[in-house]
């Protein structure tokens, strides 16, 4: 928990790095385009919808709960964001009011499952029909309401420029040093052990040289696509509540054991309608990217595998589906795996039936890694 | 009677700590407590025992807040106070040690001391995790006991350290009460003594002890004052310099009623 956001290494989270170098050889060996510049920026546009899904998603398991609307929730706002700005709303007054209805859905379920004890699986497995039909409501008989507002098709279409682009990487850069360095200067303050600073060092350094080649492959070609810098953002925000924060720490302790918290005096119930607002309304930001990624809001967008491929990624990304264990940024490693193997069949002419396929096994050996991991936990008599 | 009454004479005039009276308890059909009178006083040790079942534990909650009694006034002070919430409690300097404990395995041990009053770095929202840690360090070194480091996970504690977690929360927060559900039974010779050692450092400070157990040896060389249960009632009270092991045990089994009524 203490451990700082970048330079905290759990043996999970080499395993997944390890697994997400093996997909890319794999592909660049069957694919010689698979690594290259335009392909990972592909790669990263194509998962941006799944990255933030994901991220909303290890937080809801985190607690210890599920919800099985969020591709909903996501159709739901993409839907509402093109009716308001085709009824001549301005783009920002229109995103808000999506990110709003995202916030209330998520006030529903939340209080639904507090006040009736009824378990998130249920709730969200309603929700997501009733929202896939508010959904269908919405947009109505086209199938699709087409959006011309430029500012919200530029959301997933436009890239940094290349010196900014840089300079961000640079600030990137300055934070992984400062946060490090900060976290040894207060450790030594309270006379706490501290790893010797050639270890703080060489951690920092690496992180700092994996952001430095990134924006320097995604500058070979257009440069840092705008909605991977949102991504980061929506990221490292959710990263500081969850890791440095009483609300994130409390978020922790409920999924670890209910009882406790609440004997601890900790507000379950509020915390829980607090997470499904927070869940909801980043499932409608991911409905605002895919829309402008679409340039319209389809009825079966947030439809199709999503829902599943996000539940899948913030799993495979090591979080666990018991509860009490995940980090933010296993979203994101989640996500890059399941969308790597879809890009790279995608590459080779492999149909969605593959795709498919493959998503559900890389799916079941990472829970069996999570099982196998908790089983060893029992067995040292350690879980309650 | 003795000394000991004679003694306690002066903190009659004075409310005692904490008063249970008539307190009742079901759980459904099952009756677990009923018409049941338990007083705290302040630098005393009380110690509560009973057979398995006998409803210990469910009185325990009760004051923890954990539970809310069917009927019955709790008195703070020779105030009545609503217990409706473990927040209740420990605003009211009301801590205890539960007997499954209630620890998260999934964080550390510093977290735990700290959880539900986490500290904060100045003048912001963020957690202070390094004088948490620095903190627990204390707290625990003064318990004696012995653990791996504060920044581990409880998950990867043993029994008895667990148990040393969730002793040291109860000594760091309690302020006027304590309630310990047999907080030595995973414990060994030396740690047992510790915790001992760590009850009456906290009694002495002026708070008031209550604390389960099964180990009559451990109850008559701690306690000042021996309450028993039986199937959710009263079933007498002894003080130990005045009784012997065999009429609180009498009492417990309710083989003989030696102690009733004194
Ligand atoms: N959550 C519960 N639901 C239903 N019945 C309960 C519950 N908790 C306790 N009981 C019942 O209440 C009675 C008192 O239980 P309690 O746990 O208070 O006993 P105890 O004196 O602490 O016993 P032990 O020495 O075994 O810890 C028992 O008959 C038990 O079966
Ligand atoms: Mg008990």
């Amino acid at each position: 928990m203490t451990k700082s956001l970048l330079l905290g290494k759990s043996a999970g989270t080499r395993l997944v790095l390890v697994g997400l170098a093996l997909v890319w050889v794999l592909f660049q060996f069957l694919n010689p385009n698979f690594l290259s510049p335009r392909n990972l920026s592909n790669l990263l546009l194509q998962i941006a919808v799944l990255g933030t899904l994901a991220i909303g998603m290890v937080i809801v398991l985190v607690l210890g709960e599920i919800d099985l609307s969020v591709g909903a929730i996501a159709g739901v706002s993409a839907g509402l964001l093109a009716l308001l700005i085709s009824q001549g709303l301005p783009w920002w007054l229109a995103i808000l009011a999506a990110l709003a209805a995202g916030g209330v859905i998520g006030l529903i379920h939340g209080s639904i499952i507090t006040a009736f004890g009824i378990p998130s699986f249920i709730v969200t497995l309603a929700g997501l029909l009733v929202w896939q039909g508010v959904q269908l409501q919405l947009v109505g008989d086209q199938g699709q309401i087409p959006i011309r507002d430029v500012v919200i098709r530029g959301i997933a279409s436009t890239y940094v420029p290349t010196l900014l682009g840089w300079l961000i990487a640079g600030l990137g850069v300055v934070a992984i040093f400062a946060a490090a360095l900060v976290r040894r200067r207060r450790r030594e303050r309270f006379s706490l052990a501290v790893s010797p600073l050639s270890a703080d060092l060489l951690s920092a350094g690496l992180a700092g040289v994996a952001v430095l080649a990134v924006c320097a492959v995604l500058n070979s070609y257009f440069g840092i696509p705008w909605v991977f810098v949102l991504v980061l953002t929506l990221l490292v925000s959710c990263s500081i509540a969850m890791e440095t924060t009483p609300f994130g720490r409390h978020i922790y302790a409920i999924g670890g054991n209910r009882e406790a918290a609440r004997r601890a005096g900790i507000q379950v119930r509020t915390k829980t309608i607090t997470v499904f607002v927070v869940i909801s309304m980043i499932a409608a930001l991911a409905g605002i990217i895919e829309a402008s990624r679409q340039f319209s809001a389809s009825n079966s967008l947030g439809g199709g595998t999503l829902q599943l491929n996000a539940i899948a990624a913030a799993v495979i990304g090591g979080t666990s589906m018991f509860g009490g264990r995940g980090r933010i940024y296993q979203a994101l490693l989640g996500a890059l795996v399941v969308g790597s193997v879809q890009n790279g069949l995608d590459l080779l002419g492999q149909p969605a039936a593959i795709k498919n396929i493959a998503t559900g096994v890389i799916l079941v050996i990472a829970v069996a890694v999570d099982a196998v991991g908790r089983r060893r936990r029992l067995a040292r008599g350690a879980a309650e | 009677m003795s000394a000991r009454v004679i003694e306690s004479g002066p903190s009659i005039a004075a409310a005692p700590t904490l008063e249970l009276r008539g307190i009742e308890k079901r759980y459904g059909q099952v009756s677990a407590l009923s018409g049941v009178n338990v007083t705290a006083k302040a630098g005393e040790v009380t110690a509560l025992v009973g057979d398995n079942g006998a409803g210990k534990s469910t009185l325990i909650k009760a004051i923890a807040g954990v539970h809310r009694i069917d009927a019955g006034q709790i008195l703070l002070d020779g105030e009545a106070i609503a217990l409706t919430s473990p927040r209740d409690a420990t605003e009211h300097g009301i801590e205890t040690v539960y007997q499954d404990l209630a620890l998260c395995d999934n964080l550390d041990v510093a977290a735990n001391l700290y959880l539900g009053r986490e500290l904060r770095r100045r003048r912001s929202a963020l957690l202070d995790g390094e004088a948490m840690e620095a903190r627990s360090a204390q707290v625990i070194s003064e318990l004696g006991a012995r653990l791996p480091g504060f920044d581990v996970l409880v998950s990867a504690l043993s029994g008895g350290q667990r148990q040393a977690v969730a002793v040291s929360r109860a000594a760091l927060w309690g302020s006027r009460v304590v309630l310990l559900d047999e907080p030595t039974a995973a414990l060994g010779v030396t740690q047992t003594a510790m915790v001992y050692d760590l009850i009456r450092s906290l009694r002495d400070k002026g708070l008031a002890i209550i604390v389960v157990s099964h180990n009559m040896a451990d109850v008559f060389a701690l306690a000042d004052r021996i309450v028993v249960l039986r199937l959710g009632r009263n079933a007498g009270e002894f003080v130990p310099s005045q009784s012997s092991p065999e009429a609180v045990v009498a009492a417990i089994t309710g083989a003989d009623t030696v102690g009733e009524g004194r």
